[in-house]
């Protein structure tokens, strides 16, 4: 979908390039975010793209055609573009900046109002804002209006600045989540720069980090950045924690999870022992049904266990979890174990064992 | 008109009754209105042509970034070159033009009165447009004439219109010096005032000026609360004006 072929960019009255001999081929629908430290040539590649900036030599393709061949402003009306500033039109209230590309391909205007309509719910902001001013918005706020106004027009490919940048971390989180939920709806071909490691390995299919002067260190999926960073830069670059890290990228939902010391509620206690004999604990989970009520302690067992009264589990896991989360709630637990339930269906649970063993792989 | 006898002995009590029997004396109605209205069309005219002029070379050179030497060195030059000299430099061209005196040369010389403050408020309104909102208007795909007209002109909006008004006032309290070159408007109750020792005439003049040149400033106060958009927006990158 975008190629970048031995591209190199020097500007004016620079020593050395800012990029330098870049390579890069990109899918379409796949999500790959450039990072590295500053200085790296990351923004100055994403701004070569939609010809922001020109490159000094090199060939960039997107969707099939040579990007020097277009003129820039057709190009840059079929490419999604967000960045750090937002960057709103002040002047133009809400529904006419997400409005912007449409109005500039002429689409008539009840195309345009029931696409503004459609777009202001999908990147999660009320409908009532349409007719307000940028600067009467909070930056979470104008940012989801930067995403709507780049995906106007549907795009095949967005290009995104260090989009959340700006905004505080509790908030950035949002964001993220929230742009990788339409990105698995909308599937477009997405490149993200970022400083921020964490950021990159979060949101990535690929990741390609940069050296200062725009030299490709690495470029594959986090998974395999972690596993195996291909130079010292790069190890140094990801940080500490990698097996962390690598942990922050699997899914509860991908390993096999143990039935654990479980018992219905409606058995004997008897039952109950030869659980908690079976897996060596000294409790033992309840359930109704497929719903989980619980835990006891052994030394509690007596009559029935109908009419004991369970404990909750702190934590409560669904499959979308990562394993770091379940790594959290086995060392915060007393029972060392992190339940999995999903839509209230109790599902299994893992200790330390099977998570260590992800990393080991 | 009160005699020019009367008011060179009288005191100040005496001045203020002459003004007010010039100013109720019907015989100088025709003559008031007239002369307003010619200094009031001039003066517009002036403003409107230099706007004319200036504006789109002042659009162009700040979107393409250019000239930002003669942007600053403009409005220095404005202020440097007494609006006397400029009518006295163009009346040899109006007369060599064969325009002779009167209306042109004060006409021309308060067009060129009339441009500095438009050329500087402009070219610093579009070139401090925030960069980040010239940059989406480019990545969403704006031709050059897009981004100027639909992003950099109405954010610099209110610094052009401030350069509009400056200049129309300016070109109001200066269309007075016409008189000198033999044309009409208020300026002829100064320069006869002063010709005829009457200080009525003078004082009934240079009120008049001010008066007009707060009128006219007030009408642009009020003109700027219809520029469309949000007044109260963060248009520039940095305190520019």
């Amino acid at each position: 979908m975008i190629s970048l072929v031995d591209v190199t960019k020097v500007f004016p009255g620079m020593d050395h390039p800012a990029v330098d001999g870049l390579s890069l081929d990109i899918a379409a629908g796949e999500f790959v975010v450039l990072v590295g430290p500053s200085g790296c040539g990351k923004t100055t590649t994403l701004k070569m793209i939609n010809r922001i900036i020109e490159p000094s030599s090199g060939e960039i393709w997107v969707d099939g055609v040579a990007a020097t061949e277009t003129p820039a402003f057709e190009l840059r009306r079929g490419i999604g573009y967000v960045i750090q500033q937002i960057g709103l039109f002040p002047h133009r209230t809400i529904a006419e900046n997400i409005g912007t590309v449409p109005e500039l391909l002429g689409w008539d205007r009840p195309r345009i109002a029931e696409r503004i309509e459609d777009l202001v719910v999908r990147v999660g902001l009320d409908p009532a804002m349409l007719g307000r001013y940028p600067s009467e918005l909070s930056g979470g706020q104008q940012q989801r209006v930067g995403v709507a106004r780049a995906l106007a027009a549907d795009p095949p490919v967005l290009l995104l600045d260090e989009p959340f940048g700006a905004v505080d971390p509790i908030v950035r989180f949002q964001l993220q989540e929230e742009f990788l939920r339409l990105q698995e709806e909308l599937s477009k071909t997405v490149v993200f720069v970022t400083h921020d490691i964490d950021e990159a390995l979060r949101m990535g299919d690929r990741i390609a980090i940069l050296n200062v002067g725009g030299i490709l260190e690495q470029f594959d999926t986090p998974e395999n950045i972690l596993s195996g960073p291909a130079s010292e830069f790069v190890a140094d670059f990801i940080g500490g924690e990698r097996g962390l890290k690598r942990l922050g990228l699997r899914t509860v939902g991908s390993v096999d999870l143990t039935r654990g010391p479980v018992v219905d509620v409606r058995s004997d206690v008897e039952t109950a022992r030869d659980a908690m004999a079976q897996y060596g604990t000294e409790w033992v989970a309840l359930l109704d049904g497929d719903r989980l009520l619980g835990w006891v302690w052994g030394e509690d067992l007596d009559g029935q266990l109908t009419d004991l009264e369970p404990h909750s589990f702190w934590v409560e896991l669904d499959p979308e979890s990562t394993l770091r989360k379940a790594l959290n709630a086995v060392v915060m637990t007393r029972s060392r174990v992190a339940v999995v339930v999903e839509d209230g269906i109790y599902r299994g649970m893992l200790g330390l064992e099977t998570i260590a063993g992800e990393v080991d792989q | 008109m009160g005699s020019p006898v009367d008011a060179k002995d009288g005191g100040v009590m005496d001045l203020f009754s002459d003004v007010s029997d010039f100013v109720t004396d019907p015989a100088n109605w025709t003559g008031m209105i007239t002369r307003t209205l010619d200094h009031l069309w001039i003066s517009l005219s002036a403003t409107l042509v230099a706007a004319l002029l200036i504006l789109p070379l002042a659009l162009y050179l700040a979107h393409y970034r250019r000239a930002e030497f003669l942007a600053t060195s403009l409005v220095n030059m404005g202020r440097a070159i007494p609006a006397f000299g400029i009518i006295g430099l163009a009346l040899p061209i109006s007369l060599a033009l064969g325009l002779g005196v009167g209306y042109w040369p004060t006409f021309v010389a308060l067009v060129a009165l009339a441009m500095p403050p438009i050329f500087t408020n402009t070219y610093t309104g579009v070139t401090g447009v925030r960069r980040a909102v010239v940059e989406a208007a480019r990545g969403m795909g704006m031709k050059d004439g897009e981004v100027l007209i639909r992003t950099e002109i109405p954010l610099a909006m209110p610094l052009i219109w401030t350069g509009l008004r400056v200049s129309a006032v300016q070109v109001v309290a200066t269309a007075t010096l016409g008189a000198v070159v033999g044309w009409g408007g208020l300026g002829r109750y100064l320069i006869d005032g002063f010709a005829q020792g009457d200080d009525a005439q003078v004082l009934v003049g240079a009120v008049a000026v001010a008066l007009l040149a707060l009128f006219v400033d007030a009408l642009f106060a009020v003109g700027e609360r219809f520029l469309p958009g949000d007044q109260t927006a963060d248009r520039f990158s940095s305190v520019t004006a």
